[in-house]
């Protein structure tokens, strides 16, 4: 019902939309923080001013790295291994059932109370967060996986073998073609959801890291750089995912 | 129980016997892992030394509150977006992005704006929740089925009966997974918000366990935390599966 | 208004251009009637706008042009007292048990408790649901939750039943069960009914005149009268003259069927570029 929504508005207009949006959270930003006090919430301007000077300097520069490592192992890590567990389980049917719901309970704990468990058997480096954030991003990317390869119609691959196809044929062009929307769907929540485990890890006894530059920053009371670094996660937070949503709109409207 | 059923049985009793075996050869050190017999027993005492009951009543009180704002604020915010399409194209993309945001990054902020204590909790915890329950409002009322409505045209059932006999009744699957969501975001928010820097509550006391390497009372504590959520989430699954099967969804 | 319980005049359907595509002439310009008390059946190839005339004629939908006339007045955009409606899919609420589904109209009237339970008591016992009363409709086959819809408009004592292909769905046989008493609930209610229907053999089975509609725009390119008995049955099929009816509609029907497959491939032409 929702493919054919008739009233297909013009890219402008959903340009305007955005724009909208943003302005709206942008001028109630502006107007709590100037109704709190710069002891709460500093208005946007002074955010993103603060924001470009923290960038500038060079004490930030490792914190970014090492969250951007940790971040990036952690989604590789996530991606490719939700992909070979959802296609090793989505292929053979049995082993599919006896995982699937040890997944979906795992994707329901709060795995946040796991993170000592974690440090206690990663220590206290980047490998912790890493593996924080690999376990939260694994779990949706094995789901979807195993998900999409089961449900590849079995019509499909006799149809191929009637054609005359290859196993590796039918894999490249049939499986391969039927599962992508749906992956690259888990791939984004995936990704998300690793990038919130890593904040965790670097939440909770980190020594170096935006999140622990968030931490410290509380115990100044040092509300420009919360919110700076606040600011800056979520704009890449955002972005990632607008580019993943982008992909995988593009995908699921040919079906 | 099927074939499969069992096989995950015995696939979880394996592991789980793997791991006390591991611990009591000294496989696994405990500084890093105690035995699950251990981790049993510590829950025992902590549950009935009741130790835990003011850290419990408190994360739970945040819980509760947070889950109900979330349920009733995301419930009410979802028919309103609904009944406004030109609303609902705007915050599309607020809507999709929403969950991607590590909302924990806000979380040394409320800290700043409401002190220590239950308000930012609460807060972190109702916001988390909150849009898991406009999803699925919308989604419920996107999916109820055109020939119910026109039923309703039929019978000529003015705007709020068709709204309380007919739309809500239809989605109320759909509501019901919001309100399973927004339970599990709201408690992830809590315990996660206490973990991280506060006085009191279950997050609080397993990351105290933790730092003064109490690993049997942590692993205990854990246990809990994760018992209590699977408790609420196979209640509701139960009440979901049942309405579901006598619907004929499943 | 003696002679016609229903009447079109002049009625057209035009849906609105929508993004890329075109505008739809579904129906049209229509006129007819329909007699009081008669089983009057609408055949046509797929997509000819037998729906759409359903929805105008039940009041869902208001026509782009043009009046319908139901026992002496126009309809105004809301379905009037005295229609009740089957449509084609499973319109039984999920969440509500057989005896309440068919209670929910008359309880949205207002009416009295006691009434309440002998209508829907009879209604029940009248489609074979006596039963099922306190089953939920998924607990049921698709052709009993059919009967629950049936019995559900029944209930309301309308005077004009529409029928949108509401044995669609079901097996051949169950649907020569379901006819029958179709017929027999028509019979012993009086009311007028109008079938929409793709089955030649069951409008002509059913029915005292069948409307014969052409492909998109749609309208009558010729009405059958059957002259059968008004105590028929499935067991008509046997006779010579049933076989001569339904080699009419099908004469009938032919050349229009074909176009509507044209059209149909037309407006799906770049499915039919890529295949080349």
């Amino acid at each position: 019902m929702r493919s054919n929504e008739a009233i297909q508005p013009s890219v402008l207009l959903r340009w305007g939309d955005g724009l909208l949006v943003l302005l709206a959270i942008i001028a109630s930003w502006q107007a709590l923080a100037l109704w709190g006090g710069s002891d709460v919430m500093t208005t946007p301007i002074e955010t993103v001013r603060h924001a470009v000077q923290l960038t500038g300097q060079s004490r930030f520069w490792p914190h970014f790295r090492e969250t951007a490592t940790a971040y990036s192992v952690a989604a590789i890590v996530a991606v490719l291994g939700g992909l070979l567990m959802g296609i090793a389980l989505g292929a053979h049917r049995l082993t599919g059932e006896v995982f699937e719901p040890i997944f979906v309970a795992l994707y329901s704990i709060p795995k946040v109370t796991l993170y000592p468990v974690v440090l206690l058997l990663f220590g206290l480096g980047i490998e912790a967060k890493i593996a924080f954030g690999a376990m939260h991003g694994i779990i949706p990317v094995t789901i979807f996986t195993l998900n999409a390869v089961r449900q590849v119609n079995r019509t499909w691959l006799r149809a191929g073998r009637a054609m005359g196809l290859s196993p590796a044929q039918s894999i490249l062009h049939i499986v391969v073609p039927a599962t992508i929307p749906e992956i690259v769907s888990g791939i984004r929540i995936g990704l998300s959801l690793a990038l919130l485990g890593t904040m965790l890890g670097e939440l909770f006894a980190s020594k170096r890291g935006l999140g622990f530059l968030l931490m410290s920053a509380i115990d100044v009371h040092d509300v420009r750089t919360i919110m700076a670094i606040a600011l800056l996660i979520s704009i890449f937070a955002w972005a990632m995912n607008a580019a993943m949503l982008a992909i995988d709109r593009r995908l699921h409207q040919r079906i | 129980m099927g074939k499969a059923g069992l096989i995950r049985i015995a696939v979880i009793l394996a592991a789980v016997l793997a791991l006390e075996i591991a611990c009591r050869t000294g496989a696994v050190p405990p500084s890093a892992v105690v035995p699950p017999s251990a981790m049993l027993a510590s829950v025992y005492e902590i549950l009935t030394t009741g130790e835990i009951a003011h850290d419990l009543r408190l994360t739970l009180t945040a819980v509760v509150i947070a889950t109900i704002i979330a349920i009733v604020g995301g419930f009410f915010a979802g028919l309103i977006i609904h009944g406004l399409p030109r609303l609902r194209r705007t915050l599309a993309p607020l809507l999709a992005a929403y969950y991607a945001i590590p909302h924990l990054a806000f979380y040394p902020l409320l800290i700043v704006v409401f002190g220590l204590g239950l308000g930012p909790l609460i807060v972190l915890a109702s916001l988390l929740g909150i849009m898991a329950m406009i999803i699925a409002t919308l989604d419920g009322l996107d999916h109820v089925p055109r020939v119910l409505l026109r039923t309703a045209a039929v019978l000529r059932l003015n705007r709020w009966s068709e709204m309380m006999l007919v739309r809500l009744p239809a989605a109320f699957p759909h509501l019901l997974s919001g309100i399973k969501l927004a339970f599990s975001y709201a408690f992830i928010g809590v315990v996660a918000g206490e973990f991280i820097l506060s006085t009191a509550g279950l997050g609080h006391a397993i990351s105290f366990a933790y730092d003064n390497f109490q690993n049997r009372r942590m692993y205990g504590l854990i246990l809990i935390a994760i018992g209590l959520v699977t408790l609420v989430n196979t209640t509701l699954l139960v009440g979901e599966r049942r309405l579901l099967t006598r619907r004929g969804m499943r | 208004m003696t002679n016609e319980h229903v009447s079109f005049r002049d009625v057209e359907q035009v849906f609105p251009a929508r993004g890329k595509q075109d505008p739809v002439h579904a129906l049209g310009p229509i006129s007819f009637a329909i007699r009081p008390g008669e089983f009057f059946s609408v055949v046509g190839p797929s997509g000819c706008g037998k729906s759409t005339m359903l929805d105008v004629m039940s009041g869902l939908t208001r026509p782009t042009r043009g009046q319908v006339i139901f026992e002496g007045s126009p309809l105004d955009g809301t379905v009037p007292d005295g229609i009740g409606v089957v449509f084609q899919e499973d319109a039984s609420f999920p969440w509500l048990t057989v005896w309440d589904n068919v209670a929910f109209g008359l309880r949205r009237r207002g009416v009295d408790a006691a009434e309440i339970r002998r209508r829907v008591d009879y209604a029940l016992s009248f489609m074979g649901l006596a039963a099922f009363t306190k089953a939920y409709p998924s607990q049921l086959s698709g052709g009993m939750r059919q009967r629950v819809c049936i019995a559900r408009t029944l209930v309301m004592q309308p005077r004009l039943i529409l029928l949108d292909e509401p044995f669609g769905a079901l097996d051949q046989q169950t649907r020569l069960l379901m006819g029958d008493e179709l017929l027999r609930l028509w019979r012993e209610t009086g009311a007028t009914i109008m079938l929409i229907t793709h089955a030649l053999d069951e409008a002509n089975l059913l029915s005292d005149r069948i409307g014969v509609m052409s492909a998109r725009p749609g309208t009558f390119i010729s009405i059958v009268e059957t002259g059968w008995a008004k105590d028929r049955d499935s067991t008509l099929a046997e006779l010579p003259e049933f076989g001569a009816v339904s080699s009419r509609l099908w004469a009938l029907l032919r050349s229009e069927s074909m176009r509507a497959m044209g059209q149909h491939a037309a407006s799906r032409s770049s499915l039919a570029g890529k295949a080349a």
